[in-house]
């Protein structure tokens, strides 16, 4: 049995225990830091390869059959999702060595980084509801620390909201897995999928659908539950922000799609209906949110949520394109979404300031990061022939299909509203002149220090620009993801091995 | 018994979500406590409630004697607590920090960063 599904967990937790050892050692914890996430980016890459041959890789953890003990479960699906937090980790571990400071690197910053990624990861990988729980918990605590860590106003302020709002999404989660095992007498979730099939309490699965809907709604930013993120997301240290902005939401948005493709499929009409309608008020409640900002992370925050949108589009459409737009955007979006977050703290770095009115000229002083961000962001409003024209090109034409012609039109305009959003920073920040107020020179940055901030920066665009180039071998890596997670009958024999 | 859990759960729930909404940080942590225990009992009862019968496997039988107490609930309990005993002594310190940081001692009016 191969033991692979579980490196990516341990690699980082590992790395977490070593760097809290070393808190004194700055240069080393940095060092430990690029790394471990390089590791694990490597076994990640591994994973991916043996689940790519194989189909699925499955490890039951101390050898207890799978309903019993705790399996962990890697498709192509969270494969692929491991593969990116391995690229997020090793992205901002680089970028983190110039723009975190010593005094929160000697209260632990890297110990937590790991413990984020390590969290994520168990997040992906796990096949168990109620680890699923946990892993969410390991998630939390250590981006409540990363979140608040430096101890800044403005930091304790979004912690507060966030910290908050993440405890009670954890109490819908607890409550719904407590009523789950109550009517199905399981937390495996490929048990689960076999015992709800057979159950016909249309009732109760359907209740329980929407607990799981508002709970993994309240992390991915859905509709009526996103205010937290744009009021807490812009505080941090801009290397958090884009962690965060690349990784949290999505682990909502993997967990509704792992389970209302595994779990609750019996009502389509009415589950994946309400999230049709959900999706496409995201998109446009999130991108009128953005419209308004005047501050560049903010502006930015909002339009996490409206992306996150178009990713539960796909699931609510429910058919093998619908989901591989979703899996193809989802990847779009945490690398041209992090990318932006870093270019917005290289902006901070270079100018003090993220507020669009005090900005101007950036192009003049810095066009290789004015180059960057705009590779970023016309990725993100789905430009051709960057990545984030495929994923809503797969989408769209799902929509189609589907005669969801409402929803097509709304992913549409919100695109163009996402363009015309980008265009406005592009030209207060980067365009223009700089303003006349006293202090808008730029502040240079050392050799060392630019290395580090451009270095991973530029990885993420290129990767943006490499995902739209280089289409045809993530869509159709995409579109066998899919078809796994139509098919649950396949996860069932994966990980249950025959015994129903 | 169980009508009797059920009806304490259902009031645990509603006071968590009272306290919750109040602008004032200790009430709301307070209700975060709450909201921890209600989703500890939802889930003991939900798990189904069996007195006096352990689920211990006499010798030579293969299954303990139904109906049996589930021992798994109570496990999953246990997490949660371990769980929300650490966030929530977490999330006293964090206040305590945001409430002498900030100064003020009302969440309603902590919107500084929303401008």
């Amino acid at each position: 049995m191969s033991q692979l599904p579980v490196l990516p967990i341990l690699i980082p937790l590992i790395m977490a225990a070593v760097s809290l050892l070393l808190w004194r050692q700055r240069r080393l914890q940095q060092l430990l830091g690029v790394l471990g996430t390089a590791a694990h980016l490597g076994v990640a890459l591994t994973l991916l390869q043996a689940v790519r041959r194989e189909g699925f890789v499955v490890l039951q953890l101390g050898n207890w059959p799978a309903p019993f003990g705790i399996s962990l479960v890697a498709d192509l699906f969270s494969a692929m999702m491991v593969v990116m937090v391995g690229i997020m980790g090793l992205a901002v571990a680089v970028y983190s060595i110039a723009s975190v400071d010593p005094e929160r690197e000697f209260f632990g910053y890297y110990a937590f980084l790991q413990l984020l990624l390590a969290g994520v990861s168990g997040c992906f990988l796990t096949g168990d509801l109620f680890n699923l729980y946990v892993w969410f918990e390991v998630m939390l605590m250590a981006s409540f620390v990363l979140m608040a860590l430096g101890g800044e106003r403005r930091q304790l302020e979004g912690a507060v909201k966030y910290v908050t709002i993440n405890l009670v999404a954890s109490a819908f989660f607890l409550s719904a897995l407590g009523i789950l095992y109550g009517l199905a007498g399981t937390l495996n979730m490929a048990d689960l999928s076999v015992q709800l099939g057979r159950l016909n309490r249309p009732g109760l699965t359907s209740t329980l659908a929407m607990l799981f809907l508002a709970a993994f709604g309240i992390k991915a930013a859905l509709f009526p539950f996103f205010f937290w993120l744009p009021a807490s997301y812009h505080t941090p240290p801009p290397a958090v922000s884009a962690l965060f902005a690349g990784l949290l939401t999505k682990v909502g948005v993997y967990s509704l799609i792992r389970v209302f493709t595994l779990l609750f499929v019996h009502d389509l009409g009415y589950t994946h209906g309400l999230i049709l309608i959900i999706s496409g008020l995201t998109m446009v409640t999130g991108v009128l949110g953005a419209v308004a900002q005047g501050e560049m992370r903010r502006l930015l925050s909002f339009h996490i949520v409206s992306q996150v949108g178009y990713m539960t589009m796909g699931l609510a459409l429910f058919t093998p394109l619908a989901l591989a737009g979703s899996i193809v955007h989802l990847i779009h979006n945490i690398l041209a979404k992090s990318g932006l977050f870093l270019v917005s703290g290289v902006v901070l770095r270079l100018r003090g300031t993220t507020d669009l009115a005090r900005l101007g000229g950036l192009y003049r002083g810095a066009p290789g990061l004015a180059i960057l961000f705009l590779l970023c962001a016309l990725a993100l409003a789905g430009l051709p022939p960057l990545s984030g024209f495929w994923s809503k090109l797969l989408l769209v034409r799902a929509g189609l299909e589907a005669e969801s012609y409402l929803i097509v039109a709304v992913a549409l305009s919100v695109s163009l509203l996402t363009l015309f959003s980008m265009t406005k920073i592009w030209l207060k920040a980067f365009w223009g002149e700089p303003p006349a107020a006293a202090g808008a020179g730029e502040i240079s940055i050392p050799g060392a220090a630019r290395l580090s901030l451009f270095l991973p920066t530029a990885a993420l665009a290129l990767l943006t620009v490499a995902g739209g180039l280089l289409a045809g071998p993530l869509v159709e890596l995409a579109l066998a993801a899919a078809a796994q997670l139509l098919e649950p009958a396949g996860y069932v024999r994966a990980v249950l091995g025959g015994r129903t | 018994m169980e009508l009797l859990l059920a009806l304490l759960v259902g009031g645990l729930y509603a006071g968590a979500i009272y306290l919750l909404l109040q602008p004032s940080p200790v009430k709301l942590i307070i209700g975060l406590g709450m909201l921890a225990n209600a989703v500890n009992l939802l889930i003991f009862v939900a798990g189904g409630l069996t007195r006096g019968q352990p689920p211990l496997i006499a010798e030579g039988a293969l299954q303990p004697p139904v109906p049996f107490a589930d021992p798994l609930p109570q496990a999953l309990i246990l997490t949660a607590i371990v769980i929300a005993f650490g966030v929530l002594a977490f999330t006293l310190v964090l206040f305590r920090q945001a409430a002498e940081t900030v100064g003020i001692d009302n969440l309603d009016e902590m919107r500084t960063i929303d401008q």
